[in-house]
């Protein structure tokens, strides 16, 4: 029997440009679900787990689900990932564990939809199902704490909590949850989600501290003083690049962070809250990557009537989720590939009117083995536009590494760990997700703190025999 | 949640709270910042730590009321809450023992300048201050001023009070007085730029410590950037206080008025709102 691989039911485009909060994707129906699960044929040797930064047991979730068994699927996906729901919607599994999938490898077929599944069966349980509280070993009244409490640190914090920690998640913003909560917007995440999944570690027993930056609001020796053993560091790679080109600082011209956290962190898009944000006619996003993809997307939800992209590479080398690519496009972005700004131009006061661009073409590979685009000489050309998101990337959050003196880091300013423990130059001290990696994704954030978790329990039960 | 536990106005537009807030009374030096939101639809907005007392664990406040949410936190009373504080932020101010300091302190620009006042002449520096605004019911702080100053001149635009004049003024008096080792200046941005110039012409080192418009303080959404020396950087991190003889001071008055449709439109409706709710 052949089966065609399911395809996600959507909103409308025309529908949903007008809400920055309702998701574009619905979700499969029980039917479906089980449906596509009879496409994966339990391999042998499940490819796909290779492709899973995490490891998930993906034909057993799957078959769990073929079977109608949702609840158990999804306490398989529980084993291995804190935020099954969030991974199901964000993962770019296009290129880990659907890559790897028998289908495309060996039949070159569509691969499982393994996402669109992991969600589904999480979905099931949060919505019908009794959303099982893990179990926690009993406290051994060991205090440790996270710096940040986005993916890296929950999935630490989870880990911790169940194996009897006492846990402390300090966070600097006034909301829990990283970029998982002020970056991706609500049409692609809804907030009800990830605060379902917070509230789950509350009930196991998870503190969170918000409002608190580790190394100023207190110290790390003040918090070792309070008893606090161990640290992991998840405080993301939070600050925002430019390009330093002319023109660069008029209004009107601000980073995706900003853009993003306004809308997503502050609901600024709302009459009733009290922070602005720009609306624009004409909007350019620079970048390709998901946090371009999200940005253009929001301006769009914001009103604009012309939203763009513009990027200096193709679109095959574009870093976004061929989702976010595909969904961008029905909703009428426009796609500036190839192009790279030069320089802003503004009106008298002060506010950005418009861009030079020039076209690039692409040559030889570079270090990431991507195509190096070229500036084609010649080629400039301008474009009228009233406000600019620039997405080119982020570097690591300096906070921590200023106030830590001692800790090891790269040129880059990401901690220095042992990847086969994620301890840093501070034996006390753990770290993972953006801050080690630089720019990622989710998933490995959320690894790193699942073997953070894994390492740190052993090098305290080792230090607590020893004394 | 952070308790306000005193309130007094300096003026009709300038408040000074006392704020709960231990941690930050103990960790805060001269120079740093907070952020707070009032209400759960709120806006983050950065203050100046005026003066903490770390033994009772409180911080003071002191703003002046100019938009939406600086009336908001205007309007709260003794025993309500601030819905969320965090600091300290930003570099605290590098206090040294240099000889004699000129520093000048415009309209609530005062509040910042107190605590580095303090600082400086608790440094053993000689220690002369130049206080103004426009006129003598928006002059504050003067008596703690006056308690940690060598020489404390008050310039006021219309006269009511000190002498008439600009700041910029009273600066240059001192300045054809007497040898200056540092100057510091915080106030108004458009202030902040004249002081500037006058004091690269007597080649006294300066500071400045800007107010630019921020979201979360941390270095994460660059809404604080400024060009110093032709760099970008970003206020809340970099700063707040930057080499004034080096600062874009014409880039950063007009990125102050970044949102400044918004910000109006947004105050009509918060004193139309008032006005139903009187009603
Ligand atoms: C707009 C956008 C869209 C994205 N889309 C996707 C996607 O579709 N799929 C995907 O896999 N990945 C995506 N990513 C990347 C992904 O979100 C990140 O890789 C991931 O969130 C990193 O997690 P983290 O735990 O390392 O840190 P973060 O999520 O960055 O969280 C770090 C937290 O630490 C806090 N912090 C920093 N310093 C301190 C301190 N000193 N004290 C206390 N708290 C501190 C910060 O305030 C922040 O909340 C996207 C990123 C962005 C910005
Ligand atoms: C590091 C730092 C320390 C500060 N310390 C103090 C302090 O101790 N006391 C104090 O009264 N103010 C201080 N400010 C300024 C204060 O943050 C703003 O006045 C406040 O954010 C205005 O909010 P609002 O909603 O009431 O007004 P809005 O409606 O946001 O703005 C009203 C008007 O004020 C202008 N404005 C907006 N933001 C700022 C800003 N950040 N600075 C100057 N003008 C602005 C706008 O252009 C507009 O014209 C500080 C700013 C910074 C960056
Ligand atoms: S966590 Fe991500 S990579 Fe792993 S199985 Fe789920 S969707 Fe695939
Ligand atoms: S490789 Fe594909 S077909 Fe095989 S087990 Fe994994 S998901 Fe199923
Ligand atoms: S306020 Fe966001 S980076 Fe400074």
């Amino acid at each position: 029997m052949l089966i065609n691989r399911v395809s996600m039911p959507e909103l409308e485009p025309e529908i949903r440009v007008n809400y920055q909060d309702r998701e574009v994707n619905s979700g499969l129906t029980r039917e479906m679900a089980m449906q596509e699960a009879i496409r994966c044929m339990d391999c042998a040797n499940p490819t796909c787990i290779e492709g899973c930064p995490v490891s998930i047991n993906i034909p057993k979730f799957i078959k769990n689900i073929e079977r109608g068994e949702i609840q158990q699927a999804a306490s398989v996906l529980k084993e291995t990932s804190a935020l099954p729901a969030v991974c199901g919607r964000v993962c770019p599994q296009e290129k880990q564990c659907e890559a790897q999938c028998f289908y495309v490898q060996k039949l070159n077929k569509p691969a499982v939809a393994i996402g669109h599944l992991e969600r589904f069966a999480a979905d099931y349980e949060r919505e019908n199902g009794e959303m099982s509280v893990p179990e926690t070993a009993e406290s051994n009244g060991i205090k440790v704490a996270t710096v940040g409490s986005g993916p890296a640190a929950l999935s630490f914090a989870g880990d911790m909590i169940k194996k009897g920690y006492d846990v402390t998640v300090f966070e600097a913003l006034h909301e829990i949850g990283g970029v998982l909560k002020y970056g991706i917007p609500e049409f692609r995440l809804p907030n009800n989600i990830v605060d379902k999944e917070l509230e789950n570690l509350q009930k196991m027993g998870v503190h969170f501290e918000t409002n608190f930056i580790v190394g100023r609001t207190a110290s790390f020796d003040d918090l070792k003083e309070q008893g606090f053993q161990a640290f992991f560091i998840g405080s993301g790679a939070g600050l925002p690049r430019f390009m330093n080109i002319p023109g660069e600082n008029y209004n009107g011209i601000l980073s995706s962070n900003e853009y993003l956290t306004r809308v997503n962190l502050m609901g600024a898009q709302y009459d009733e809250t009290d922070t602005p944000v720009l609306h624009g006619k004409r909007v350019a996003v620079v970048g390709g990557g998901n946090t371009a993809m999200d940005s253009v997307r929001t301006a769009l939800r914001l009103g604009a009537e012309k939203a763009m992209i513009v990027y200096r590479r193709s679109e095959e080398e574009m870093p976004a989720r061929i989702e976010e690519i595909k969904h961008a496009k029905e909703e009428g972005v426009e796609f500036h590939n190839l192009c790279n700004p030069l320089e802003y131009y503004g009106d008298e006061k002060g506010r950005v009117s418009g861009m030079k661009l020039i076209r690039m073409e692409l040559g030889e590979p570079d270090a990431s083995g991507r195509r190096r685009p070229v500036p084609m000489e010649g080629s400039e050309f301008e474009m009228d536009v009233d406000l600019v998101i620039v997405a080119v990337g982020v570097s690591p959050n300096p906070l921590v590494p200023s106030s830590l003196k001692e800790l090891n880091v790269t040129k880059w300013g990401t901690i220095v760990v042992d990847e086969n423990n994620m301890q840093s130059s501070i034996p006390e001290m753990f770290a993972g997700g953006d801050i080690v990696r630089g720019g990622a994704t989710v998933i490995l954030a959320m690894g790193d703190g699942r073997l953070a978790a894994e390492k740190m329990d052993h090098f305290l039960q080792e230090k607590y025999t020893v004394n | 949640m952070n308790k306000v536990v005193k309130k007094e106005f300096f003026s009709e537009k300038v408040v000074r709270l006392v704020v709960e807030a231990p941690l930050i009374a103990r960790a805060r030096k001269a120079g740093n910042f907070v952020i707070l939101r009032v209400g759960e639809k709120g806006e983050r907005i950065p203050l100046t730590i005026a003066s903490a007392d770390a033994e009772k664990g409180t911080i003071d406040l002191v703003a002046q009321v100019v938009g939406v949410s600086t009336s908001k936190l205007a309007e709260l009373e003794p025993g309500d809450y601030i819905t969320d504080l965090v600091g300290p932020l930003g570099k605290p101010t590098h206090i040294e023992k240099v000889g004699t300091i000129l520093a000048a302190g415009g309209g609530v620009g005062v509040a910042p300048l107190l605590p580095i006042v303090e600082a400086f002449k608790k440094a053993g520096n000689r220690v002369i201050t130049v206080l103004a605004a426009r006129s003598k019911d928006l002059i504050i702080l003067e008596d703690q001023m006056r308690q940690w100053s060598d020489e404390l001149i008050v310039m006021t635009d219309d006269g009511s009070h000190g002498r008439q004049g600009l700041v910029t003024a009273g600066m240059e008096e001192i300045l054809q007085r007497e040898k200056v080792d540092e100057c510091i200046v915080i106030g108004p941005a458009i202030m902040m730029k004249f002081a500037a110039l006058l004091t690269e012409k007597y080649k006294v080192p300066t500071q400045a410590s800007l107010n630019s418009i921020m979201v979360d303080g941390t270095g994460m959404c660059g809404a604080c950037r400024v060009s110093v020396g032709g760099k970008t950087r970003f206020t809340c991190v970099d700063g707040p206080e930057f080499d004034a003889h080096h600062i874009d001071f014409d880039e950063m008055l007009m990125r102050l008025g970044g949102y400044r449709e918004e910000e109006r439109e947004a105050l009509e409706r918060y004193h139309l709102q008032h006005k139903l709710v009187e009603k």
